[in-house]
């Protein structure tokens, strides 16, 4: 039989064309029976049919070289492989996370067949999540490799001894010990000797067993593994023994072998440490200790300022310097589990591909800022709310094809959807060019429904926002896309418990803004401390435009709104802390205490009115509901460099406390104990 | 006297290939698309050989292997399989059920008939 290359004669790009034509239909069945799974058929054959997609994808996809389709559908088909053997469950989230991996599939698939190079990194972030899935459930995943080239490093002759015993196994298999000789004596010179002692009498002899055994003496200059690879089809069937009789090869070559191996080592060590993957506990392990460390380290700083500095100059120095280090290891820390929001937004476009279809509207989704990074905790809880954005304005938002023409707009509807790095926090962005809110509607349902006085007067921008009240619906919001019992008070919520905010911004006719601005990061907060009686509060860096002290002229009675503070020709309403939290001894008068102009996207610029300023310090936030209750117009609680609790201000929602004139009840120190700071993750 | 291989592959592109090369090294090739098929052809004739696929809709590769091992035409004919890399697994399930040998995919001609004359007598 002739063993010789074709190459020239054969029909790649023939094969190829087959291939991606296959590979369409391949897909196709991926996406279909995908979608089925989804919707709750999670039979056998389905994931099989599923399984047998993405591993015909990469079957062909190594003959033709794509590496990165190979490299990709690898972990897909693993993921698949754990599911259909139930190592990992089919969570909503598992499924959620295969339509993506299809959808990129589907992408790597088209650059292949273009032969373009696909963008850097593309899809890293679901290949990741599947790892990430595989590692949960305790499954090893290899790394796909292309076609290792066989190592001929040529060593000089040696001597091996092969014992080889065929099981009569190996026969059934139709393994037939001629060939493996054969092979073997292509290695080398071959010296054979059979053995026939087992061979029982003709009479008694059973064809289809095996009998004999044989030891062979090879003399070759090829390395044991090819030996070994020899017997490769039939080694679990046979007894075999190699041992090596003479090593021919000198102590000066070992030596150098083995040096060969220590480069070759070291260069993988170097390639590894580009990138290393750690448990997620591992790290929330380290920011708790972080945090801990934070708080020592205020502690130490307060009690090292009370002392004379001219005493203790290198005290006072070195508690600097640890101030400074105990800051960058902080962020450092953060910055781990710093993703970029990619991995949320990436899901989006199929979300609009899919309902659009479904209503019979056209609209295109434009993303940016995909790599704007925030905290791992935040991007997987904003998927949820975002998902429920981006349905809602294509639902309600964007109008059907006809209904843009007749109004002049282009046929297909867009749907922006950016985030952004904003002053300490991040901002996204979920704009629509549809239909815009009704007001006259929204209006007309609220006062319907008691949410708004008969006769109250409204701007244009608390309208809006009347959508964000719990069970708000006009009668066209409730269909069955995104009437599923999920309000925007529900995503407003979500949002809020991420210790974001999200408010509304719309033209009618002309389309409608979601804005949501969410912290870098949950478990540290830039405070202001200031004092209001006995009390001790928090009030987040970023939300602090000024602070100052009023002349009483500056201070103005408004029926219906309180106290307002005319400051350079604006009117800014005065929340008084003390009558929001009922705290009997503070000061009470902003023109002998303070007031803090604090601005936030729901409500405006307000001013806080507190007693004392007592300074500047980064906190760790501890969850107020995990170690006491929920409490209005609180968004957590920290413990100071005194020892002492402070309360965090959830400053947008004071000042509706304040006009409403109920606040929330206050732990008293002894109901509210934090012990060590291992909640700070829970409560991120 | 030219062998003949019977090549099992659901994905029509794997077929292709396989019969392609193999029928340019001088054998003669039939082909069938999932283990069912492959029996069918199977009672036609007589093969040296069978290369099989292990995930097929209808009947998979291991099921026919069984089948073939546990029938009495083609019992001893030596059957290889075609899996990937990763499936160390699958190569010890082909192997329980009466595989010959297997073939890493991806591979090139060289590879496929290197193969196939290890098995082949």
């Amino acid at each position: 039989m002739p063993v010789t290359s074709e190459q020239e004669a054969y029909p790649v790009a023939q094969f190829r064309k087959t291939y991606f034509e296959e590979c369409a239909e391949l897909l196709d069945a991926l996406q279909s029976n995908l979608e089925l799974l989804s919707s709750g058929r999670e039979d056998e054959e389905t994931l099989h049919a599923i399984f047998r997609s993405v591993h015909s994808i990469k079957g062909g996809a190594g003959a033709f070289g794509c590496t990165d389709l190979v490299a990709f559908s690898h972990t897909f088909e693993s993921l698949l492989d754990a599911l259909r053997d139930q190592k990992v469950a089919a969570s909503q989230e598992i499924k959620q996370l295969l339509l993506r991996a299809s959808d990129a599939l589907a992408d790597i698939v088209h650059a292949a067949r273009l032969e373009q190079p696909l963008p850097p990194n593309f899809a890293a972030d679901i290949s990741v999540a599947m790892r990430d899935a595989l590692l949960g459930a305790g499954q090893a995943i290899d790394v796909a490799v292309g076609s290792v080239a066989a190592e001929t490093r040529s060593l000089s002759e040696q001597k091996y001894r092969v014992r080889f015993r065929p099981h009569t196994e190996m026969l059934r298999k139709a393994n037939e010990p001629l060939l493996l000789i054969r092979q073997l004596r292509k290695l080398g010179t071959l010296t054979i000797e059979a053995d026939s002692s087992s061979l029982p009498p003709l009479e008694a002899l059973d064809p289809e067993s095996a009998y004999l055994s044989w030891t062979f003496t090879l003399e070759t200059a090829v390395p044991r593994g090819a030996l070994q690879d020899v017997f490769e089809f039939v080694e679990d069937d046979c007894d075999l023994e190699i041992e090596l009789l003479e090593a021919a090869a000198g102590p000066a070559e070992a030596a150098a072998s083995d040096a060969g191996s220590v480069v070759a080592s070291a260069v993988a060590q170097v390639s590894v440490a580009q990138s290393i993957r750690v448990d997620v506990d591992k790290v929330d392990r380290l920011v708790n200790l972080v945090g801990e460390l934070v708080i020592s380290q205020a502690m130490l700083t307060e009690q090292g300022l009370s002392l004379p500095a001219d005493t203790y100059p290198q005290l006072i120095q070195g508690i600097e310097a640890l101030a400074q280090s105990a800051r960058e290891l902080q962020e450092s820390v953060m910055a781990i589990r710093a993703q970029p929001v990619k991995s949320v937004f990436a899901r989006m476009p199929r979300i609009v591909r899919e309902l659009a279809a479904t209503l019979g509207k056209e609209v295109r989704i434009v993303t940016s800022g995909e790599m704007t990074e925030i905290d791992k905790t935040v991007i997987e809880q904003l998927n949820d709310p975002l998902t429920h954005m981006i349905r809602n304005a294509l639902d309600h938002g964007i109008e059907p094809p006809s209904e843009r023409v007749a109004a002049g707009k282009p046929r297909q509807g867009t749907i922006l959807l950016s985030a952004a790095q904003r002053s300490g926090r991040i901002v996204i962005e979920v704009s629509d060019d549809g239909r815009g809110i009704n007001r006259e509607k929204i209006l007309a349902k609220a006062q319907a429904r008691g949410l708004v006085p008969a006769g109250a007067s409204l701007s244009e921008d608390e309208i809006d926002n009347l959508i964000f009240l719990p069970a708000f619906s006009t009668a066209e919001v409730i269909t069955s896309i995104s009437g599923r019992g999920v309000g925007m008070d529900v995503v407003k919520r979500n949002v809020q418990a991420l210790g974001g905010r999200i408010s509304v911004r719309s033209r009618f006719g002309h389309g409608s803004s979601f804005t949501l601005s969410l912290p870098l990061t949950l478990a540290v907060v830039d405070g202001m401390v200031v004092s209001v009686g006995r009390e001790t509060f928090i009030i987040p860096l970023v939300a602090i435009v000024e602070n100052l002290r009023p002349q009483t002229s500056d201070i103005h009675p408004i029926v219906g709104r309180g106290n307002v503070l005319a400051l350079r020709g604006e009117y800014l309403p005065l929340v008084y802390l003390h009558r929001v939290f009922s705290i009997g001894d503070a000061i009470g008068d902003p023109c002998r205490g303070i007031v803090i102009i604090v601005q936030s996207e729901s409500a405006g610029r307000v001013g806080i009115v507190v007693d004392e300023l007592l300074g500047q310090q980064q906190v760790v936030v501890k969850s107020l509901e995990a170690n006491y209750e929920p409490v209005d117009g609180i968004s957590g609680a920290t413990i100071l460099g005194n020892g002492r609790v402070a309360l965090i201000l959830d400053v947008a929602r004071l000042h509706e406390i304040d006009v409403r004139g109920t606040g929330g009840r206050l732990p008293s120190p002894d109901q509210f104990k934090i012990e060590t700071a291992k909640d700070i993750v829970d409560a991120a | 006297m030219t062998k003949r291989i019977l090549a099992v592959d659901d994905s029509k592109t794997m077929r292709d290939m396989v019969s392609f090369t193999l029928k340019k090294a001088g054998f003669d090739v039939a082909e069938a698309e999932d283990g069912k098929a492959a029996l069918n052809v199977l009672t036609g004739g007589k093969f040296d050989l069978i290369i099989t696929d292990l995930n097929m809709p209808n009947m998979d590769g291991i099921s026919l292997i069984k089948s073939v091992r546990a029938g009495s035409q083609h019992r001893a004919v030596p059957i290889l399989i075609l899996t990937t890399e990763s499936d160390g697994a699958k190569k010890a399930d082909g192997k329980a059920a009466g595989a010959t040998g297997w073939l890493v995919k991806p591979f090139n001609p060289e590879q496929l008939i290197a193969t196939v004359n290890r098995v082949c007598p």
